[in-house]
């Protein structure tokens, strides 16, 4: 069985990248499944759902999900296995940009979109800086320039990643994601295996030793109140 | 220099020799003031706490650099890539009929693609884009200078085969058209980006009908100056030898001036359209129909007569467009205002 990470900032696109992915891979008669690892609750389990793709839910409530995902991935996998999946894709939202659920010898995808800003990928951490293929997406509602800006800034952060343009909503370059998942190693157990890059004992991006106050330094399992 | 050379050297003389990697320390947030000491000692002296921030491993910020200077080197030298040709192999139709096609396109070429709303001719783009080698809907195969295209090069994502614009394109960066020429020009590694930068915005005013500053900020653009903006970027400074144009709205561009830029840069430009005046602008056009290629028309010279009138009529819906817009109210005769339109080119005033 292969098996994918598939990690990025929320709402970047990493599920509808994955569903446009499936829906090519079911047809070419690849039994896959999804790990769906979240904090509170999450929509996309029933995203999958719908498209017939059999999903487990992991919610990591007061824990940083990527911390949640280590302490489960190995039982995740024999999931995979015992279900006689070809792929088992995990997608996790690493919320504190410090995480990553990036494991040594399993293909690691990073998800990151064009609206994010071109100076997004120098503060995405080891889950953009230890990727082996960065996805870009939502490059269908900026210019060219903006595109080509994005991924240069991509290639100077992790020089070594395949980074390609994906389109969430139609699927469009989605063909050379696949290529590069059909060459990707294979995963039997994981116990032994390291991670990528060690996870800090944090939750949210105060525990990080942020002091800055302001929306643009609050990353992580943030509450906040209705003042309406 | 071999790639060990490079950690023994101090930052300044490696800044010397590549310039570029000063922004290794700044993007990755190290600070590299410490200039006469050796990279390698610059990465010992790193504080542990500030590496684990980043998200960086000590021993890996040499490989890293290595990998970064190997990457920005490509971009350098990889300049435009080169291709003679793209062939077009034909596939199905939606409903599994063989489309029997082969289309050689070279640079310089402009091909507009018609047909009916769902008829197909995003699916023709998209399929150009990836590089189709049988495994989109349309069952078709595209080939480089006449082969399978190289797999490492082409479908790996190094090298982007296509520069794309369409209608819901906008620019979402909050700065200014000379800050914003200025990013892409040096993520495209230009030498001289203040030539490059001058030289394509005075190409967009050109295009746009009216004109805008170095400082105006590109989101307060109109739709027309943004489009302009666009284009002449993508002609002068995207790498891409192929130009997608996706439904591209009539909005104060001069379309032709446009195409001519794109021809001079030789650069291979599809254009989906409904719009007859911008289909007739291709020197030859795909007609689709059901997912098919069911066509291919050359532009005859009667048509590009017809455009040339056609053209005098559209701008004189321009011209009823300006005055309701500014206020006036229309009590002409409609014959005498498309007079000029009806009659023979080059002969006025004759009956
Ligand atoms: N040869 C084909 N085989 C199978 N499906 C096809 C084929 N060609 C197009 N399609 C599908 O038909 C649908 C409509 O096509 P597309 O969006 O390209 O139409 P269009 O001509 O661009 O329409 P519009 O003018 O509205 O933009 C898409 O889902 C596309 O994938
Ligand atoms: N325009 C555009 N929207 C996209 C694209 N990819 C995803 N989206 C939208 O972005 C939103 C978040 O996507 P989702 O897949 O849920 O992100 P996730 O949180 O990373 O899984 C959704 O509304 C998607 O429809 C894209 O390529 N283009
Ligand atoms: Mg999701
Ligand atoms: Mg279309
Ligand atoms: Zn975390
Ligand atoms: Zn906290």
């Amino acid at each position: 069985m292969k098996l994918v990470t598939v990690a990025g900032p929320p709402s970047s696109g990493k599920t509808s990248v994955i569903l446009r992915l499936a829906e090519e891979l079911l047809k070419d008669g690849l039994s896959l499944g999804v790990i769906k690892f979240d904090c509170l609750s999450s929509e996309d389990e029933h995203r999958y759902a719908k498209a017939a793709i059999p999903v487990k839910l992991g919610l990591a409530g007061g824990l940083c999900p990527d911390h949640f995902f280590v302490a489960n991935i190995e039982e995740g996998v024999q999931w995979g296995r015992r279900s006689g999946f070809d792929l088992l894709i995990c997608e996790s939202a690493g919320l504190c940009n410090r995480c990553s659920p990036h494991i040594r010898e399993v293909l690691a995808v990073c998800v990151v979109d064009n609206l994010s800003g071109v100076h997004t990928p120098a503060k995405i951490g080891p889950m953009l800086k230890t990727a082996d293929v960065v996805v870009i997406t939502k490059g269908d509602v900026v210019s060219q320039a903006e595109r080509e800006v994005f991924a240069f800034r991509v290639k100077q952060v992790n020089p070594r990643a395949a980074v390609m343009p994906v389109n969430g909503l139609t699927g469009q370059g989605s063909l050379m994601l696949q290529r590069q998942l059909r060459n990707a190693p294979d995963t039997q157990a994981l116990e032994g295996v390291r991670l990528r890059f060690s996870m800090p004992a944090a939750l949210c991006s105060y525990c990080l030793g942020e002091t800055r106050i302001g929306p643009d330094c609050q990353i992580g399992n943030i509450k906040t109140m209705d003042f309406s | 220099m071999t790639d060990r050379d490079l950690l023994h050297i101090p930052i300044a003389l490696l800044l010397i020799r590549h310039p570029y990697a000063k922004d290794f320390f700044t993007i990755l947030g190290l600070p590299s003031t410490a200039r006469q000491v050796t990279v390698e000692a610059f990465f010992a002296s790193l504080d542990q706490d500030h590496i684990d921030n980043l998200g960086l491993i000590r021993e890996e910020l040499g490989l890293r650099l290595e990998a970064f200077i190997a990457q920005m080197e490509k971009l350098k030298s990889g300049k435009a890539p080169t291709l003679q040709s793209i062939t077009l192999c034909g596939g199905r139709d939606k409903d599994g009929r063989l489309e029997n096609i082969r289309l050689e396109l070279r640079p310089g070429d402009v091909v507009s693609v018609v047909g009916p709303t769902g008829s197909g001719k995003s699916r023709l783009l998209a399929d150009v884009e990836c590089l189709a080698q049988g495994d989109t809907p349309s069952g078709r195969h595209l080939l480089i200078d006449g082969q399978a295209p190289d797999e490492s090069l082409w479908l790996g994502g190094e090298q982007r085969l296509v520069a794309q614009l369409s209608q819901n394109m906008n620019f979402v960066m909050d700065v200014s058209v000379r800050e914003f020429l200025t990013l892409h020009a040096d993520s495209r590694l230009v030498t001289d980006s203040e030539a490059a930068v001058a030289q394509i915005f005075s190409t967009a005013v050109l295009l746009a009908g009216e004109p805008f500053t170095l400082d105006t900020p590109v989101t307060a653009l109109s739709g027309g100056q943004s489009r302009a903006l666009m284009i002449a970027d993508v002609a002068c400074l995207s790498a891409s030898p192929i130009v997608l144009i996706d439904e591209i709205e009539n909005a104060g561009v001069d379309r032709r001036k446009a195409l001519d830029l794109l021809v001079k840069q030789e650069k291979i430009v599809l254009l989906a359209t409904h719009d007859p005046l911008l289909a007739l602008l291709g020197q030859r056009r795909l007609v689709i129909r059901n997912g098919g290629i069911a066509d291919i028309i050359a532009t005859s010279d009667v048509e590009r007569t017809l455009l040339h009138k056609l053209n005098s009529f559209d701008r004189k819906f321009s011209e009823l467009r300006d005055r309701v817009r500014h206020g006036q109210r229309l009590n002409f005769d409609l014959d005498e205002f498309l007079a000029e339109c009806i009659r023979p080119a080059g002969h006025p005033g004759e009956d």
